[in-house]
């Protein structure tokens, strides 16, 4: 029975591991299935909103080992509001200086925000120097979960998990359930009626955007659980983001996850019996091949166009 | 011969901006460039063949391509491998395990020549694949996108995702492809050492022949009905479709020349550079390749080419001078370029260069001779009609 039970543990790790990289993926893609999903706006400096929020993680870890040790283990909390706050601030700029003035020509906006994503790398590079930091992460972080003498499952990766499920929760309840969603999703369908309804649809858009950036910058404070960042961290996610997102159904938040589920445990799998770089190529080309035969991605909202 | 001028040179105008392109090509820069600087114009305007082709899919077509440096670097690619296999002959390859295969082969013990590789010991065939390999993945690529109606945006990150594949396969690969060297010590062409003055200048105007040639192709097929309709296309898609036209397959037709033009960019990049890497295929190089474009006039060929050179000359001398400074450059000028002129140089000079044109000559222009060029893109057909539809909904 020992090999069952052997065979049974490497199961579980693995797929532990196969939902880590899913959750990593939906985080990632929830800032964009808002800002491309919901607005239509290709934002090229998503990956960098990432960083933003990864970057401000640090910060806030350094300053709290330099003035306040004691605080030490509570810092985390704060640092992901933070990063949700600074996030959302240059956003709302993003979109108040130039964004706004691109709706009408989806493509430009992806230049521009190209562009953007140039600037801020850059601005990272001068501020924080070219080479890779980490946060110090607190205490109950570190180490791992043993609930059987062979499953060995890391804190982190449950920390992840669990934000993941309270993101996704949240913009699910933010978009659907309230008021405030209700007019997103209206002035997105409807611009010109919903203003005539009487909904502000210039600020729809700047919180809009602002809100998909925040939780970018959220998803990049839980990265620095796992990884360490550099100023160009962020931009390494953008493709897979992209895909994520397209690959759902661009307007569907249930797409959204399905197509991260099934990109992850893809991903996952092939690397079993692939090079890391051979399963990405392998995983990249079914979503490619999937998207040719079926444009309009896994779950499509019914609209007339 | 009248209608052919009209046609090939756009009139009196197309004819003029051209042979001063000409001009600047085939005579000024090689005057006053010594060899080691015409060599890296030589190299800037391989890139011009990636732009001009991007004016006529993404500045006429609406289709913007995102992975134009997949076709650059096929191109190059298939043009290294003859070069390559030219390179590794046995006598020169003998000190390794298996002589006469291409050295990082033989460092990845590969013993044998892979399949891929064996019709580039034909020059003939080599040039063929040049054009043809790319221009098929791109007719693949976009009968598959465009029969099925996938929308631009779509298109765009579809085939940014392609230069992600491509590249990280040229990477993983190292056996077949070099890996993250590319293909490199490239010497000679049927035993023509192609690292000589000579050679360099001799390639540098067969560049800049085939950029000239490429422009006025470019300039027929925008002159001509395809022209016309591939703008109807970019502006009011379903109209044209509901006229009768075959929609999807001008815009196959107009990617596969794009992708044609940037594969031959690609071949004449590695003649010139001496060696072909994966870092021209990935999606940094292929958008780089767009702001060129950009910079120069998305609706201009002409513009495309003085694009690429200006950004390349201001690459080159930004990034050794202040290598900070560089990306800030870049990301700035993608901003304004995309903000504020949207058709960037050639729109600058048909608004304001000729208005100080005509005030030195103090001869106004008939406005009626002002090309297409000149319309900025937020009035196109397709704005003015939804603010007409919209007025007149409303009245």
């Amino acid at each position: 029975m020992s090999w069952l039970s052997e065979f049974g543990a490497i199961f579980a790790m693995q797929g532990f591991n196969g939902l880590s990289v899913f959750c990593v993926l939906l985080l990632m893609a929830l800032g964009l299935a808002i800002i491309f999903g919901q607005m239509g706006v290709i934002n090229m400096a998503h990956g960098e909103f990432l960083t933003i929020g990864a970057y401000m993680t640090y910060l806030m870890s350094s300053l709290t080992t330099r003035y306040a040790p004691s605080m030490q283990p509570y810092y985390f909390f704060a640092a992901i509001i933070g990063s949700f706050v600074i996030a959302y601030g240059v956003g709302y700029l993003t979109e108040r200086l130039m964004i706004s003035r691109l709706y009408k020509r989806p493509l430009d906006t992806l230049l521009a925000t190209w562009g953007l994503s140039l600037v801020m790398q850059q601005t990272f590079r001068s501020v924080f120097g070219a080479k890779e930091v980490t946060a110090t992460l607190p205490d109950w972080l570190l180490g791992s979960f043993k609930p059987t003498d062979s499953i060995d499952i890391p804190l982190n990766g449950l920390f992840i998990m669990g934000l993941t499920v309270v993101m996704t929760g949240g913009i699910f309840l933010l978009l659907f359930r309230s008021r405030w969603g209700l007019q997103v999703r209206a002035t997105m369908q409807n611009r010109l009626m919903s203003g005539a309804v009487g909904i502000n649809t210039r600020k729809v858009d700047r919180t809009t955007f602002a809100l998909g950036c925040g939780v970018a910058g959220v998803a990049g404070s839980a990265f620095t659980t796992i990884g360490s960042t550099g100023p160009t961290s962020g931009s390494l996610y953008i493709v897979d983001t992209f895909l994520v997102v397209v690959f759902g159904g661009a307007q569907s938040l249930i797409g959204t996850i399905a197509s991260a589920f099934s990109i992850a445990q893809t991903q996952s799998t092939s690397e079993f019996f692939l090079s890391g770089s051979m399963a990405k190529v392998l995983t990249l080309s079914i979503v490619i091949l999937i998207l040719l035969l079926r444009p309009q991605g896994l779950f499509s909202a019914k609209v007339r166009k | 011969m009248n209608a052919a001028y009209e046609k090939l040179l756009g009139g009196r105008q197309g004819a003029f901006g051209l042979l001063v392109l000409s001009l600047l090509l085939l005579v000024v820069f090689p005057l006053l460039f010594d060899s080691f600087r015409l060599n890296l114009v030589g190299k800037y305007l391989s890139y011009a063949f990636v732009a001009v082709g991007l004016v006529l899919c993404w500045g006429y077509g609406g289709i913007l391509s995102l992975g134009q440096g997949v076709f650059f670097g096929l191109g190059g690619y298939c043009m290294a491998m003859f070069l390559k296999l030219e390179a590794s002959d046995p006598i020169s390859t003998k000190i390794q395990s298996t002589p006469g295969i291409p050295d990082f082969m033989d460092w990845n013990q590969i013993t044998q020549l892979p399949l891929m590789w064996q019709p580039f010991h034909s020059l003939s065939l080599t040039l063929i694949a040049v054009v043809v390999v790319p221009t098929l993945l791109a007719f693949i690529i976009g009968v598959a996108m465009f029969k099925r109606r996938v929308g631009d945006v779509y298109f765009s990150i579809v085939t940014q995702a392609i230069a992600a594949i491509l590249s990280i396969l040229i990477i993983g690969q190292q056996g077949w492809t070099g890996g993250v060297n590319g293909i490199t010590d490239l010497k000679t062409m049927l035993g023509w050492d192609i690292r000589s003055d000579s050679a360099k200048l001799i390639l540098y105007f067969v560049n800049a022949g085939l950029l000239l040639a490429c422009v006025l192709f470019g300039r027929f097929i925008l002159t001509s009905k395809l022209g016309r309709l591939l703008m109807a296309m970019r502006d009011k898609e379903e109209r044209v479709r509901f006229s009768g036209y075959d929609v999807a397959s001008f815009k196959v037709f107009v990617f596969c020349v794009a992708a044609a033009f940037s594969a031959i960019g690609g071949a004449m990049f590695t003649l010139q550079v001496g060696f072909m890497s994966p870092s021209f295929v990935g999606i940094v190089p292929s958008i780089e390749m767009v702001i060129y474009a950009a910079v120069g006039g998305r609706m201009s060929l002409l513009g495309a080419v003085y694009g690429t050179l200006l950004v390349n000359f201001g690459k080159t001398y930004f990034s050794e001078a202040f290598p900070e400074l560089w990306l800030f450059l870049m990301g700035g000028l993608f901003i304004t370029v995309v903000m504020y002129f949207p058709n960037g140089i050639a729109g600058l000079y048909e608004t304001q260069g000729k208005k100080l044109l005509a005030r030195l000559r103090r001869s106004p222009i008939p406005t009626s001779k002002i090309s297409i060029a000149a319309t900025p893109v937020s009035t196109r057909i397709s704005d003015l009609s939804i603010d007409g539809a919209h007025l007149e909904g409303s009245q």
